[in-house]
């Protein structure tokens, strides 16, 4: 019966960042590597949420800030801070700073609600809202994240 | 196995094949009679359709088998290959080169049926034999069997012997099939499922020599052997088997077994092989695999890209150069390691060093070598033009040539995938602006047929493309004037431009001078997109003239874009790297040589006045310090302008490695990537082309 179960109702793995006293989660399979905070390389006239590019094993891939991109406060970096590294597709990797990295966690479909059309910034980044016996995390959709809008440029 | 594996080298194959016939047509287009010519036609003809068969391409297997029927006809001295017809060939080819694209991205063949080039073709056939009826016997597909050839013998287990004869019995022939694959092959087992796969159509296979699994992994020399069951003639197999290519021969022989009857149909055997039996191998060829094209389609369609990788085929002995070095840099390893166990003693009498020049000597011959498995001769993207040409000649109504040297010239895959539109246009440029009208040539005195010329040679660091022609050359007073009413310039501009400058105009965007627009060219989208890309690959661009006698585009691009010389510079505590290519001088300037003209620093240096550009600005780099009382300011060119870059600091010269800094990240051109220093740390790119 239970193994029934498991097959039908869709499970997912998320990672929970924290960002300021928020928490997101992250689909486990856009993570290829979670490096620590290093030595960032500035790009001139980039998007502001673009804290410049980085050295992964040879690899140079451009970090982004989600603190800025949500509009929150500037990052301060401590030694909680990461940077998580995020594969859309092969050859295109994308960092992203966060303040720390909690946990893995599953979610099942029905712990899951969709968000209902909000407008603003933030909720566009956003595919649904995780329940959690220690509260709510937000379940970013990554390649919103990633994309730039055509129109905000 | 699902035929879907084989696509890279159907695809490779079929562009070597219609390369071939494009070729071999031109050339039949001069010399119809030329039977050399019709044989070679005639033979590629049929392997593309063999191919396009057996990986179930249907549409494409039709169109090359009303063609491959037109080149049989002409071959066996039934028609002439008149202009008409070459047209219509040449068409055929064309569309079965959209196939392919087709199939390239989606490893399907689409479905446009082009039934009006198979309608012409019929045509053709039917005027050119002055008969109504299409079906005309074809010459026989494959040349007639070779006596030479012997087949293994096989011995049959006894339960193989009695499926044997319990087939016979029921009247199916026993075939003992030989296949000796030619030994230039590549993908032997490639070419071993695909006559598995046409045969298991026809009947059962129920024994073969070496077994299945071995011949899947390779392991057999240029031959196998098996038993075959079916209800299909000898002839049938036989061309069923020789439509798959780079099968050098086959023997079939009826299995003898002493207790069963001989039921093969002897007259089968032994008559002509004909028009029937060949299509029907083939189409039943076709029929299966089919299916299994549609599985793979389906597969194929998660991936939204290309469904073939892009791939280089690489010599033998260049992989073994890198294999040596490779060990050759672990040698290196191994001996600073030992270096650095022994402690300061050694490091102190030089050995360090010694084990450092070993390595940078390994690295730098790696890097060469490396570059070599890269490099592709420049032939894969000019032997497309001679049809090109032919093409535009009749469409201009010009007769013209083109004259190709150096083909074998090698370049870096990336400008090679890049180089070939640019070199199209000014080619067609050369046809349509360059060369004058046959009339217009015999009036002056020329030969009445126009030439173009394409050269490639390697030239120190950069391979040089010379696109030249023997035309009327570029008439300065006339790029001059349309550039006045155009006001791209004014008048006193005019006056003071040399007439190099005025011929550098014509790479501006929106310019051009062809009188009438063709959709040849003349949309003034031309040069200018030339230059772009070409500056885009790191090379550039000139143009020498000669009113009257002709022009030449000269073509310079660097060998590889993968690894620079740059000049390691800093602003603040960043680190910038500049390429050495477009640095001219670094100067040492006092503060108050700086002059001011229109509100811009500008400096005059040996008689020409340089303009200066505060790099720390333009980046936005954070002020470190007051100002100094002299720059540092390295002379930039691009093309024949100057200009001056302040920088905080000189570093040093540095070979590095170019990495893309990704897509995502806006850097508004000024940043053209970035390179890891040996620290660890990444330092960016400037592209001077777009500060200056």
């Amino acid at each position: 019966m239970d193994e029934k179960r498991s097959e039908e109702i869709e499970q997912k793995q998320y990672i929970v960042v924290k960002l300021g006293s928020e928490q997101y989660g992250i689909d486990i399979q856009y993570v290829d590597n979670i490096v620590r905070m290093q030595r960032v390389t500035r790009v001139p006239k980039a998007q502001p949420y673009f804290k410049g590019v980085i050295n992964i094993r040879g690899e140079v891939i451009p970090v982004m800030s989600l603190r800025i991109k949500f509009g929150l406060e500037p990052d301060e970096f401590k030694n909680a801070t990461r940077i998580l590294i995020i594969k859309i597709e092969p050859q295109a990797a994308i960092g992203m700073i966060v303040d720390e990295v909690k946990e893995v966690i599953t979610l099942g479909e029905e712990s899951i609600d969709k968000v209902s059309g909000g407008n603003d910034e933030k909720s566009l980044y956003l595919s649904g809202v995780g329940k959690q016996p220690n509260g709510l995390v937000s379940l970013l959709n990554i390649p919103a994240v990633v994309m730039e809008r055509e129109s905000a440029m | 196995m699902d035929v879907s594996q084989y696509l890279g080298i159907f695809i490779d194959e079929t562009r070597g094949h219609l390369q071939e016939l494009n070729e071999q047509i031109l050339i039949l287009e001069k010399e119809p009679e030329n039977e050399d010519t019709i044989n070679e036609i005639f033979r590629a003809a049929h392997s593309l359709k063999g191919m396009a068969g057996t990986m179930g391409y249907k549409r494409m297997q039709r169109l090359t088998h009303d063609m491959e029927n037109v080149f049989s006809e002409i071959r066996n001295g039934k028609m002439k290959a008149t202009p008409n017809l070459i047209d219509l060939l040449f068409r055929g080819l064309d569309a079965l080169e959209s196939y392919l694209d087709i199939i390239i991205n989606t490893q399907d063949e689409g479905t446009e049926d082009n039934q009006d080039i198979i309608d012409g073709l019929q045509k053709v056939m039917e005027e050119g034999l002055g008969t109504a009826a299409p079906a005309a016997p074809a010459a026989p597909v494959s040349p007639a069997p070779e006596p030479a050839v012997q087949g293994k013998h096989l011995v049959l287990l006894e339960h193989e012997l009695l499926a044997a004869q319990k087939a016979k019995e029921e009247g199916d022939n026993v075939f003992e099939i030989t296949v000796f694959i030619q030994q230039s092959c590549i993908l032997k087992a490639a070419r071993a499922f695909l006559v598995f796969k046409a045969l298991e159509e026809m009947g059962d296979i129920i024994k073969s020599v070496p077994e299945v699994q071995d011949i899947e992994d390779e392991k057999f020399e240029f031959d196998f052997s098996m038993i075959l069951l079916t209800k299909k003639t000898q002839e049938e197999v036989r061309t069923a088997i020789l439509n798959v290519s780079e099968i050098k021969d086959v023997a079939i022989n009826l299995a003898d077994f002493s207790t069963a009857q001989q039921t093969a149909p002897a007259g089968d055997v032994s008559a002509p092989a004909g028009e029937a039996p060949a299509s029907q191998g083939a189409a039943a060829a076709a029929a299966a695999p089919a299916p299994a094209a549609k599985q793979a389609q389906a597969q194929a369609k998660a991936p939204a890209k290309a469904a073939v990788n892009r791939s280089v085929r690489v010599d033998i002995e260049k992989l073994d150069d890198l294999m040596n070095l490779v060990s050759e840099l672990i040698i290196a390893k191994n001996g600073l390691a030992s270096v650095n166990n022994d402690g300061e003693k050694t490091a102190r009498d030089g050995s360090f060093n010694e084990q450092i020049e070993y390595l940078e000597r390994v690295t730098t011959n790696l890097h060469q070598s490396v570059m070599k498995v890269r490099m592709v001769p420049i032939e894969s993207v000019v032997n497309r033009f001679p049809r090109m040409i032919r093409d535009l000649s009749k469409k201009l109504g010009k007769k013209m040539d083109l004259y190709m040297t150096g083909e074998d010239t090698e370049l870096d895959r990336t400008v090679i995938d890049e180089i070939g539109d640019p070199l199209m246009h000014l080619l067609r440029n050369a046809a349509d602006h360059g060369l004058e009208s046959n009339e217009e040539r015999i009036r002056l005195g020329k030969q009445e047929v126009g030439s173009i010329f394409l050269d490639a040679y390697q030239e120190g660091n950069n391979v040089v493309i010379e696109v030249r022609d023997d035309g009327a050359g570029i008439d300065v007073e006339k790029v001059k004037q349309k550039a006045l009413s155009k006001g791209t310039i004014t008048e006193e501009q005019a006056e003071a431009m040399t007439d190099k400058e005025i011929i550098d105009l014509l790479f501006r965007p929106s310019f051009s001078t062809a009188e009438k627009i063709s959709d040849v060219s003349g949309r003034g989208v031309g040069l200018d997109v030339v230059k772009t890309k070409i500056e885009a690959l790191g090379g550039n661009i000139e143009t020498k003239t000669t009113l009257g006698e002709g022009s030449n585009f000269i073509i310079r691009l660097p060998l590889t874009l993968a690894i620079i010389e740059t000049l390691m510079v800093e602003l603040g505590n960043e680190k910038y790297a500049i390429p050495l290519g477009s640095i001219e001088t670094i100067e040492d300037i006092a503060l108050s040589d700086v002059k001011y003209v229109q509100n811009k620093e500008v400096i005059s240096l040996r008689g020409s006045v340089i303009p200066l550009i505060r790099l720390d600005q333009v980046l936005d780099v954070e002020h470190t310090d007051e100002e100094p009382t002299s720059l540092t300011v390295v002379i930039v060119k691009k093309g024949d302008k100057q200009a001056g870059l302040i920088v905080d600091n000189l570093i040093g010269q540095l070979e590095i490695v170019i990495k893309s800094i990704g897509k995502y990240i806006n850097n508004s051109k000024l940043i053209s990537g970035a390179t890891i220093l040996g620290d660890g740390e990444v330092a960016l790119i400037l592209d001077v082309n777009v500060l200056v």
